[in-house]
């Protein structure tokens, strides 16, 4: 059996009283498109919330590739291997696109440079410098940004920008991507074009992918298994197909 | 001849207060927060100078020790004072400031008394060319101050940290999540915004040698103005803004008639800037998303 990369168990939050999200157990393995969807309101970001350490869950566990990271802190949370993208963009808006991917580079131990080597200029911080460009081009090649490296990243159409997001997260070197509404605003052409990069980053990286989407074409072209949450709670869980077809899922849709 | 020395002085005292600007735009760019207490760390950073001069009599070894200090003193009140109301309301942050200052002043006084010390770091002479006749302490401020926002625009703009620097500036959440270490972030400015202020300290009492409590007060609410004029937040801004209120300074000074309401018409160009431009002269334009 291949390796577990994220583990939820009676992963939930209250939020005063409200039980925003409650009982959600997910596995996601190595190399797997995971799909997270379900109605607005459902709890899809606040479950990202938490994986990302931005919410402290108030009830349950979350394990890393068979590691607790429950409560830890966002940056930490990072570093031990999940990173994400925004369903509303937030974009380093006033740097270039390639700067906001350095960004991201910014905790590889490969290129560690202390501030003292950086002030002083010495040969490391080059090196160092020149190694983050490089790997940050490569990243850029992966979504189709390479050309457009220096430009101010406010100034890329929306769908480039969405493109950017993953590229910034993929530099911090996760072993989990989270995906927000990747495809939220593209048109059917751009949609199809992110499908791909999508999966070449799963084949390329060996990446897992958690992601959340209201195009069901999107999701069922993707993805292998999906979770359904509906008021926070898991309607429906396993392989997509089946899932998406359980009558109780097509109702909390369609409603009635 | 008079017109070339008051602007080499404007632009001279202009580069102290950009380096005292640079302190507060930093800080208030990253940790979104005023810090009225960054004046009163030159004060701190003047009597350390002092202190060291009396017992080792060197003014470089005095400059070391008050860079030292000072950046000790900034990150240990950013973190006993402000990093605990990270997240509180601004107010809360802002009063919190004030008291610092006070905290800093009064301290000053306990220990050193309200007589001003003299603080004599050098007696450089004048460089004097056919009529030109300028202080060397003048040139060597402007000089320094120069260097040293040079150096810090390079390091902002082509270092990993000054990378990262600006990233929490523009998105905290964002760059937290990209895995940033947002209060380290904010220590090390706090460091960069202290180590300039003790330079300016240095350049304050070279030019002016009397040394008291209250030093850093007005330069410090004068810097202030500076990086609002230039764009609070913005880097070059707070550098153009104090250069701009430095020149301004030298020429009213210079004319009898305006002389003494010096101060006063650097508070005007002030308001006259923010109805023009309310974010500053470099400052972002927020435009409204419908």
């Amino acid at each position: 059996m291949a390796e577990i990369i994220l583990k939820t168990e009676n992963l939930g939050i209250s939020f005063g009283g409200l039980k925003a999200v409650q009982d959600v157990n997910i596995e996601i393995q190595k190399k797997q498109l995971y799909g997270l969807v379900g109605p607005n309101g459902a709890g899809k970001t606040t479950v990202f919330n938490m994986l990302t350490g931005v919410y402290r869950p108030t009830t349950g566990q979350i394990y890393l590739a068979g590691e607790n990271i429950t409560g830890k802190s966002q940056e930490i949370i990072n570093h031990k291997g999940i990173a994400r993208t925004f369903q509303n963009i937030r974009l380093f808006n006033n740097m270039t696109v390639i700067r906001n991917v350095l960004v991201g580079l910014h905790n590889q131990p490969e290129f560690k440079c202390s501030m003292i080597e950086s002030m002083f200029r010495l040969p490391r911080h080059f090196q160092c410098e020149k190694a983050m460009r490089e790997k940050a081009k490569s990243i850029l090649r992966v979504v189709g940004l390479e050309e457009e490296r220096n430009i101010l990243s406010c100034n890329l159409p929306y769908g480039k920008q969405r493109k950017l997001e993953i590229a910034r997260a993929l530099a911090t070197n996760p072993k989990l991507l989270l995906l927000d509404e990747p495809a939220a605003g593209m048109n059917p052409h751009e949609t199809e074009d992110l499908m791909n990069i999508i999966t070449r980053i799963r084949d390329e990286y060996d990446m897992t992918i958690l992601l959340i989407e209201h195009d069901m074409k999107f999701v069922s072209g993707l993805c292998d298994e999906v979770t359904v949450l509906n008021f926070g709670t898991v309607l429906a869980q396993g392989d997509t197909k089946t899932a998406l077809n359980d009558p109780e899922v097509i109702k909390a849709y369609i409603g009635g | 001849m008079e017109i070339i020395e008051t602007l080499i002085n404007g632009l001279s005292s202009g580069g102290t207060y950009a380096m005292i600007a640079l302190g507060y735009t930093m800080v208030y760019g990253i940790a979104k927060m005023l810090n009225f207490a960054h004046g009163d760390i030159i004060m701190v950073g003047g009597y350390m100078l002092y202190v060291t001069m009396i017992t080792a009599g060197n003014p470089m070894l005095g400059l070391i020790a008050a860079v030292i200090f000072c950046v000790l003193l900034g990150i240990t009140v950013e973190k006993i004072a402000y990093k605990p109301l990270r997240g509180a309301s601004p107010l809360a942050v802002l009063i919190t400031a004030i008291g610092v200052s006070y905290l800093l002043q009064s301290t000053a006084q306990m220990i050193f008394g309200t007589a001003p010390k003299m603080v004599i770091i050098a007696d450089m002479g004048n460089f004097e060319v056919g009529a030109l006749k300028i202080p060397y302490y003048t040139i060597v401020t402007l000089v320094c101050s120069f260097v040293i926002m040079i150096a810090l625009t390079m390091f902002v703009k082509t270092t990993k940290i000054g990378r990262a620097m600006v990233a929490v500036s523009e998105d905290r959440g964002a760059a937290q999540l990209m895995g940033i270490n947002v209060n380290g972030i904010i220590m090390i400015t706090f460091a960069i915004g202290s180590a300039l202020a003790a330079f300016a300290g240095f350049f304050m009492l070279m030019k002016a040698p009397s040394l008291s409590n209250t030093l850093g007060a007005m330069p410090g609410i004068k810097a202030f103005t500076a990086a609002v004029i230039g764009g609070i937040g913005s880097i070059p801004g707070a550098m153009c803004g104090g250069i701009l209120l430095g020149v301004v300074e030298a020429i009213s000074f210079k004319i009898p008639v305006i002389a003494p309401y010096t101060d006063a018409i650097e508070f005007m160009i002030l308001i006259l800037i923010l109805l023009v431009r309310p974010t500053g002269i470099m400052g972002k334009v927020r435009r409204e998303k419908v």
